[in-house]
């Protein structure tokens, strides 16, 4: 596996400049006519066609283009033995260029000092599915890793076997060297890459995994992120940062609203602006918007600022469309008379009806959570040239497959004319899902003659057109007997769809937002129907970290919170009783078709695992042990999302002018066995600090079919001295041969309603309006 | 035309004197470390050190700052307590994307050589300006007081 320099690989990416791409002169001409993608896809995950009668696809099976274990794909060592490992899949704070290939290093011996990472552009032929989204890429990716690090491990030790001429079961990998057991005689692996390349990759069937007993990284969170050098020393390289020679820089004033377009412009002001070259108006994409630009006019110049400054200057009439008339504070109105009226069921089981009207007592409480934006510290940022008959682009992109098929569509090239290179992303949260802002950048570029430009969203644009987490309405009924025990259910959910985004028509959650803790709900409760009355979407609707499981499971919490005080029952208790006993359930058998996308055999609903997260919480935080001061109390809330179960206790503490201060939060986790525990620990206490800014201060608000927040004074997210003072999070031991669960997103959802049930707790006052802001102030 | 001193070298910059300090280091300089977050100084993204303040360089014109020093992300390894505060942030394992670190850094690095050993509050006035989307604060309060507690490193 002699090392190469990847000629496409171009300097501006974040990979250090003499970094290898992919191995392997060798083994491409050997392997030459044997496969379509010149040698190097020998194993794709599942067969390109596709039959009627095939079973249902589930987890990394059923993404688009699957997976790839390949270690010719993916692993590369040079003669002097450094080993170059292809992290595929996007980095955007959650560690996954530290994580995925430390799971290739450990199944290949590799010794981490001499172990690079080199960031793969957008080719999921090649390397199978890049879409980093939906808390995905450890639990699909794992198993694939392993094979791929212990597959080449495997070549390595038969090629030092061969020239010594002993069995192969003679030889072992050991910290990137073979050793011959009886001789004692060592190779490493520097020595031994060539020979290696020469052998055949060894079927799938034959490679032998490591014992997890043997792991030297996996499991242990002893490696420090990878990127954190870089990232201390301001050398890391986001989307922003990314320079050509003779490059120009645009920033677009886009339509104020969703499916406006631009009426009449008036440029001349703006290009007497010192450093402005060109205004360019790019055509407007009627909705729905799916990752089209939203158009509008740019201005490039020399500098950002310039740029910045010519767009000021520009003289614009908008035509606003159809949502002109959007205004946040009447859809709320409007959001609350469709949950008041029967809506399609979506789920139905026993006799809701009939078990109200023979309650004991009823009880009804309406949660509304705002549009939200992810406000990514790095705003938009992408970087395009077009030479040669060849588009290259460079983006802090979380799918950069569809930023390179949707740039080639708009430019009118081949996708395999088109390279996306996929840079840090200055945080992502389902932002950067959509490349909106690399086509920007392309169609610019083109309108330039192909000139490098750099299209720059500033906060503003960000907030003003982003693709926003919905808002809804949550409606929740129930009736219960004499003791306070729920025997009727119902909740109606009433939000706009993301599919709206791409079918203008939609009005119903879809199947993958109903699983999102609205249907899925384990409770032993006899009568319960579930209902999802229409909405209509007025804005872009888009992915927003943990999804539609941001209001479902504010709801759902905080309604078990609000049933528990009614039945005068401890919080906690009352919650372990509606999940009731350990039991593993089909999602299906609670019209959950979706179970995010894995097989609902492999992943039951476990309610003993949902269970313990929450006994381990309360028991970690002192739940019920500890006398609190007046003024302070403890919430509980448990979610089961991205088949990871998460609960939360949250301490919350309120004087007497009803400043809110939080000293301390407990989460129990299980999401199975965990590749690096440490960077567990991060994103969960990172989720924490989200749910606690999306709860006390988030809102996106609309008049006029405008967004009103304009920047980080008007849009608060929660800063160092309001953020939880101590976050401890609790991992639960899981077993590495078992499926493992998401990271990313699953911290989010439990907080808000662990926050507003602690405090109730602390002061009797129930939210039910996110986000919190000055509610509690006397 | 406007010359800055930026990281103890003198530069021509060849840009509008009302460009802020933060455009003219990225574009002009090709200093990228410093990073755009909001454009009006309520992120902390853009944080420098100017004559060792911590100063927001996206509303900094760059003609008031040419007769200052120009300290950024890229050099503040050469301070004692800077290089102490990279060290903590990697061995703390702060960043998560990283794009907001540098400003903390600079905030951070700017505090310890004011105040050796300051309090909790004295970290919420101090980094209270800078926003972190991820979320690391915890880890940002304990970097600071390794730091603090570290013997040497700040005095």
């Amino acid at each position: 596996m002699s090392a190469r320099r990847d000629s496409t690989t171009s300097a501006p990416s974040h990979m250090r400049s003499d970094s290898i791409l992919l191995a392997n002169v060798s083994r491409r001409s050997f392997l030459a006519g044997v496969s379509a993608f010149g040698g190097l896809v020998l194993a794709v995950g599942f067969p390109a066609a596709l039959r009627a009668a095939d079973p249902p696809k589930y987890g990394r099976d059923g993404m688009d283009d699957g997976w790839v274990d390949d270690p010719l794909v993916f692993v590369a060592i040079g003669e002097d033995g450094t080993v170059t490992i292809v992290c595929h899949r996007s980095e955007m704070g959650q560690g996954v260029r530290t994580g995925m290939p430390m799971i290739v290093a450990d199944e290949l011996e590799a010794d981490w000092k001499r172990v690079r990472v080199a960031q793969a552009p957008g080719d999921q032929k090649r390397f199978g599915n890049q879409d980093t989204d939906g808390s995905r890429s450890t639990r699909h990716f794992f198993e694939p890793m392993r094979r791929c690090g212990a597959a080449a491990r495997t070549m390595l030790e038969a090629a030092a076997a061969a020239r010594w001429g002993v069995p192969a079961g003679e030889v072992e990998a050991q910290n990137h060297e073979v050793v011959h057991r009886a001789s004692g005689r060592r190779l490493g692996y520097g020595a031994l890459a060539k020979d290696a390349a020469k052998l055949p990759v060894p079927s799938r069937d034959t490679v032998k995994l490591k014992d997890p007993s043997r792991f030297r990284y996996i499991g242990k969170g002893n490696l420090k992120l990878l990127d954190a050098p870089d990232i201390v020393r301001g050398k890391a390289q986001y989307g922003i940062d990314t320079r050509l020679p003779g490059m120009l820089y645009a920033v677009v004033a886009r339509p104020p609203v969703y499916g406006g377009k631009v009426a009449k412009y008036d440029a001349a002001e703006a290009l007497k602006v010192p450093g402005v070259v060109k205004v360019v108006e790019i055509e407007s994409s009627p909705p729905p918007a799916e990752f089209n630009p939203l158009g509008g006019v740019a201005v490039i110049a020399r500098n950002t600022w310039a740029a910045i400054k010519g767009r000021q200057a520009l003289k614009l009439e908008w035509n606003d469309g159809p949502n002109r008339e959007y205004d946040s504070a009447a859809f709320k109105g409007t959001l609350e008379q469709s949950a008041r009226k029967p809506g399609k069921v979506v789920r139905n089981e026993g006799d809701f009806d009939g078990a109200m009207a023979g309650a004991a007592r009823r009880l009804e409480a309406e949660y509304y959570i705002p549009h939200l934006a992810h406000v990514t510290m790095e705003p938009p940022a992408a970087t395009v040239r077009i030479a040669n008959g060849k588009c290259e682009a460079w983006g802090c992109i979380q799918s950069p497959q569809a930023a390179r098929d949707r740039i080639a569509k708009r430019l009118g090239m081949q996708a395999a004319d088109v390279k996306v290179n996929v840079t840090l992303l200055g945080g992502g949260f389902g932002r950067k899902s959509k490349p909106d802002f690399m086509i920007e950048a392309a169609v610019l570029s083109k309108a330039m003659g192909g000139a490098p430009v750099k299209v720059t969203w500033t906060r503003e644009d960000d907030l003003h057109n982003s693709y926003y987490h919905t808002v809804s309405v949550e409606h929740l009924e129930a009736g219960v007997d004499a003791q306070g025990k729920p025997v009727a259910w119902l909740h109606r959910t009433v939000a706009p769809t993301i599919i709206s985004t791409f079918n203008p028509e939609a009005k119903n959650e879809a199947p993958f937002e109903l699983g999102m803790t609205a249907i899925n709900i384990p409770f032993v409760i006899p009568n319960l129907r579930i209902e999802n009355p229409d909405a209509t979407a007025h804005t872009r609707i888009g992915w927003f970290r943990s999804v539609s499981n941001i209001p479902h499971a504010f709801a759902v919490q905080s309604f078990v919170a609000e049933l528990a005080a009614a039945a005068g029952r401890d919080p906690k208790d009352f919650l372990l009783e509606l999940i009731g006993p350990a039991r593993r359930i089909d999602p299906r058998t609670l019209g959950d078709t979706w179970n995010h996308g894995e097989d609902p055999d492999r992943y039951p609903l476990d309610t003993g695992r949902m269970r313990r997260v929450v006994e381990t919480a309360a028991r970690e935080a002192g739940w019920g042990s500890k006398a609190l001061p007046k003024g302070r109390g403890q919430g509980v809330a448990v979610a089961y999302t991205f088949v990871t179960y998460v609960a939360a206790v949250v301490e919350a503490a309120v004087d007497d002018k009803g400043a809110l201060t939080i000293p301390r939060v407990d989460i129990a986790v299980d999401c199975g066995a965990q590749v690096n525990p440490e960077r567990v620990r991060a994103q969960l206490q990172g989720a924490c600090v989200m749910g606690v800014s999306l709860a006390t201060k988030e809102e996106i608000s609309y008049k006029a079919g405008r967004v009103e927040q304009d920047n980080y004074n008007a849009y608060e997210i929660t800063r160092i001295d309001a953020a939880p003072r101590e976050i401890r999070v609790h991992l639960l031991p899981g077993d590495f041969n078992a499926p493992l669960g998401g990271v990313g997103e699953p911290g989010v959802p439990p907080i808000a309603p662990a926050l507003c049930n602690a405090i109730f707790a602390a002061t009797g006052k129930r939210i039910r309006r996110l986000p919190i802001r000055d509610q509690l102030k006397a | 035309m406007v010359t800055l001193n930026v990281n103890g070298k003198a530069q021509q910059v060849d840009a509008a004197p009302d460009t802020p300090l933060l455009w003219a280091l990225r574009d002009v300089l090709g200093l990228t470390g410093t990073k755009f977050g909001c454009g009006m100084a309520l992120c902390g993204a853009c944080t420098v050190h100017l004559d060792g303040q911590p100063t927001r360089a996206c509303i900094t014109p760059i003609s008031a700052v040419a007769q200052r020093k120009v300290t950024t992300i890229e050099a503040i390894g050469a301070d004692r307590v800077g290089k102490a505060v990279q060290t903590a942030w990697i061995e703390v394992g702060v960043p998560q994307c990283g794009y907001c670190q540098a400003g903390q850094i600079m905030s951070a690095t700017a505090l310890l050589k004011q105040n050796p050993k300051p309090t909790d509050a004295d970290i919420d006035a101090a980094m209270g300006g800078n926003i972190c989307r991820c979320g690391t604060y915890s880890r940002i309060r304990a970097a600071i007081q390794r730091v603090a507690g570290q013997k040497g490193a700040t005095q």
